[in-house]
């Protein structure tokens, strides 16, 4: 069966002053439906971009290209920006990373939920009040009906991003797509939304990318985990393999810097990962990550492909397999 | 709502009296009104009669009062130059200037809006560079010169429009274009500045997530954004352009109140020139409430302040 989204060889680029900017390179991955991809990386990475990218939404100055970018038997890459915008928001939705900004302050909550699905379905008001309600219900507000009148800057910052998931939910979408969606609430309320994500996504059945920089909410969404730096994918696997048997110095570097109960001595310091991200100013030289890289060797001037180290589990590295496996990180 | 309605009168009705003794004062800031009025070949004497005519004589603070309480019921006294009531010369004169006003802010409006959006839709470019064209060469024209262009080509020349006068709403044509004009740099700008601040918002981002048609992201979820500072500054042109513009109100023969004020202010004529100032000043304060109300209207955050 033909996975739900299939992306080969994503590329945005952006021209600026001092050259071409290539925030993200050579992205390939499948969806299933009703699967979880977590793409993770630190800031600055390209995962929002990447995300952007998926959805048509990319500043008008940066570029998309690739080889592939299919989702549900349409192919992305050949749509005009009107044939896009009648997906967005029907067959694929997005919640972003500040719920305090991401909803207009002029209008009420409930005008906000509906005039997507009231646009794509041509629904009546009063249906897609009725389906709104339902929504506000499903993600836990209560009193919802009396919601749908108030404006966003009556609401909390929790309560925000509960009404901008109800709001991608509101027609049903194969696929959504969220961009640290929980970075900007506090610890409580995120645990919260994490789990009522996931409640949602086995009724309702979407297939979700989760972007994040927080191992923590990985391990509890993840199908599938792409681990991504300068711009590129450099491990991706199942989330077992990825948290049990991380190959790639850089997801072993990132593992170790959480605290894992009854494994990290008391006193001891955590790990980190020193340095920081290459400019991605004319394209990476060699491997983004050799700069920080503890077991960096000769080889890795020249850029590694994405190659399988088994059972889908895949790694951007110069080093064999068993040599990885047995890597253990030090920082530098 | 109604608190902030009510806070709002409250502040315009303030403002409405502390401008009410500032006219008021103005009369006695001029020097002796009865001088003034004598003309120089007066007499001690006749200056007396004329203190005791006029009421000078009287405590000002009573005077004060009796000119309010007038006032409040629209009656200014007597023009001192047409010996005829101030309230019926203003009536005749007042109406134009608001004809001219309004078409005016509307002209305004309709080139600058427009124009504004799509200078921010793309920065930078040809319409952009066309639209602060339009909006330097409004900034750095003379007003009387401009009048004097338009009427060279378009009433003396190709004989389109009338030159100068008020009967016929084709008169008003190029004095509507020269007033228009002179707001549409601002409006123009301000729209323009406002849209590129909005349209990089994450809230638009979400509405194009949303699949929304092109162009009701950039009016239903833009352009109500954008336009809150543009409102304000429109009110102020528009209370600027009610008080009347001697430069436009002379060259087109308009006869209107602007041109009334400046007239009066030349012949001393003081119930007009308080009745005018007051007026001006009331309208203006209406003008700014008006602004208010469309702000909170198109501002849910602004209503409960």
């Amino acid at each position: 069966m033909e996975p739900l989204l299939s992306v080969e060889n994503l590329r945005v680029e952006i021209p600026i002053g001092a050259g071409l900017l290539k925030p993200v390179r050579d992205i390939s991955f499948d969806l299933k439906k009703g699967e979880t991809l977590c793409i993770v990386g630190e800031s600055g990475c390209g995962k929002s971009l990447t995300s952007l990218a998926l959805m048509g939404l990319l500043p008008r100055a940066a570029r998309r290209s690739g080889d592939r970018l299919r989702f549900a038997g349409r192919d992305l890459l050949g749509l005009k920006e009107r044939q896009m915008a009648r997906l967005r928001g029907q067959s694929m939705s997005m919640i972003f990373q500040e719920p305090m900004t991401s909803l207009n302050p002029s209008y009420a909550i409930g005008n906000q939920l509906t005039e997507g699905m009231i646009r794509h379905q041509g629904v009546s008001r009063a249906e897609a009040r009725d389906r709104a309600i339902l929504l506000l219900e499903k993600v836990g507000i209560t009193a919802a009906a009396s919601r749908l009148a108030q404006f966003p800057h009556q609401l909390s910052g929790g309560l925000r991003q509960r009404v901008m998931i109800a709001m991608s939910l509101m027609c049903d979408p194969e696929l959504i797509i969220a961009d640290e969606p929980t970075t900007a609430l506090d610890v409580t309320i995120q645990a919260k939304i994490l789990g009522m994500m996931k409640e949602l996504q086995a009724e309702f059945g979407m297939a979700m990318i989760f972007i994040t920089h927080d191992l923590g909410v990985v391990a509890r969404i993840a199908d599938k985990i792409a681990v991504m730096y300068a711009g590129t994918f450099v491990e991706t696997g199942t989330a077992h393999q990825i948290f049990d048997a991380p190959t790639h110095p850089y997801t072993k570097g990132l593992l170790s810097c959480i605290p894992v109960p009854g494994k990290t001595k008391r006193g001891s310091r955590l790990g980190a990962v020193p340095g920081v991200v290459p400019s991605l100013v004319g394209g990476v030289r060699g491997c983004g990550f050799a700069s920080r890289c503890p077991v960096r060797q000769a080889a890795c001037g020249k850029e590694p492909a994405l190659t399988d180290r088994g059972a889908g589990h895949a790694c951007r590295c110069v080093m064999d397999s068993d040599a990885l496996r047995n890597m253990v990180w030090e920082a530098a | 709502m109604p608190r902030f309605l009510l806070k709002r009168l409250g502040l315009a009705a303030l403002v409405a009296f502390t401008v009410s003794l500032i006219s008021f004062s103005l009369l006695f800031l001029a020097g002796d009104p009865a001088v003034a009025l004598a003309g120089e070949a007066a007499t001690e004497e006749d200056i007396q009669a004329i203190r005791a005519q006029y009421g000078f004589d009287r405590p000002i603070a009573i005077q004060y009062m009796a000119w309010l309480s007038g006032a409040v019921v629209g009656d200014f006294g007597e023009s001192y130059y047409f010996k005829t009531p101030v309230m019926e010369l203003i009536a005749s004169r007042l109406p134009t200037t608001m004809q001219l006003g309004l078409a005016g802010i509307c002209f305004a409006l309709l080139l600058a809006v427009p124009l504004g959006v799509a200078a921010a839709i793309r920065p930078n470019s040809l319409i952009d560079r066309f639209a602060l064209f339009v909006s330097v060469v409004g900034q750095a024209m003379p007003t009387f010169w401009f009048s004097l262009i338009l009427i060279v080509i378009f009433a003396v020349n190709l004989g389109f429009v009338p030159v100068s006068g008020t009967d016929t709403w084709r008169h008003f044509i190029l004095p509507t274009i020269v007033l228009g004009y002179f707001a549409t740099p601002g409006i123009m700008r301000l729209t323009r500045a406002g849209m590129l601040e909005v349209l990089r918002a994450d809230y638009i981002r979400t509405a194009r997530a949303k699949g929304l048609h092109p162009v009701k992201v950039l009016f239903k979820h833009a352009l109500r954004n954008a336009a809150i500072p543009v409102v304000g500054l429109a009110a102020v042109q528009l209370g600027f352009m009610l008080g009347g513009s001697i430069v436009v109100e002379s060259i087109f023969a308009l006869n209107g109140a602007g041109l009334l004020a400046f007239e009066s202010i030349n012949r001393n004529d003081f119930p007009v020139v308080q009745a005018l100032i007051l007026i001006f000043s009331i309208i203006y304060v209406l003008l700014t409430l008006l602004a208010d109300l469309l702000n909170a209207w198109l501002d849910p955050r602004i209503r409960v302040a």
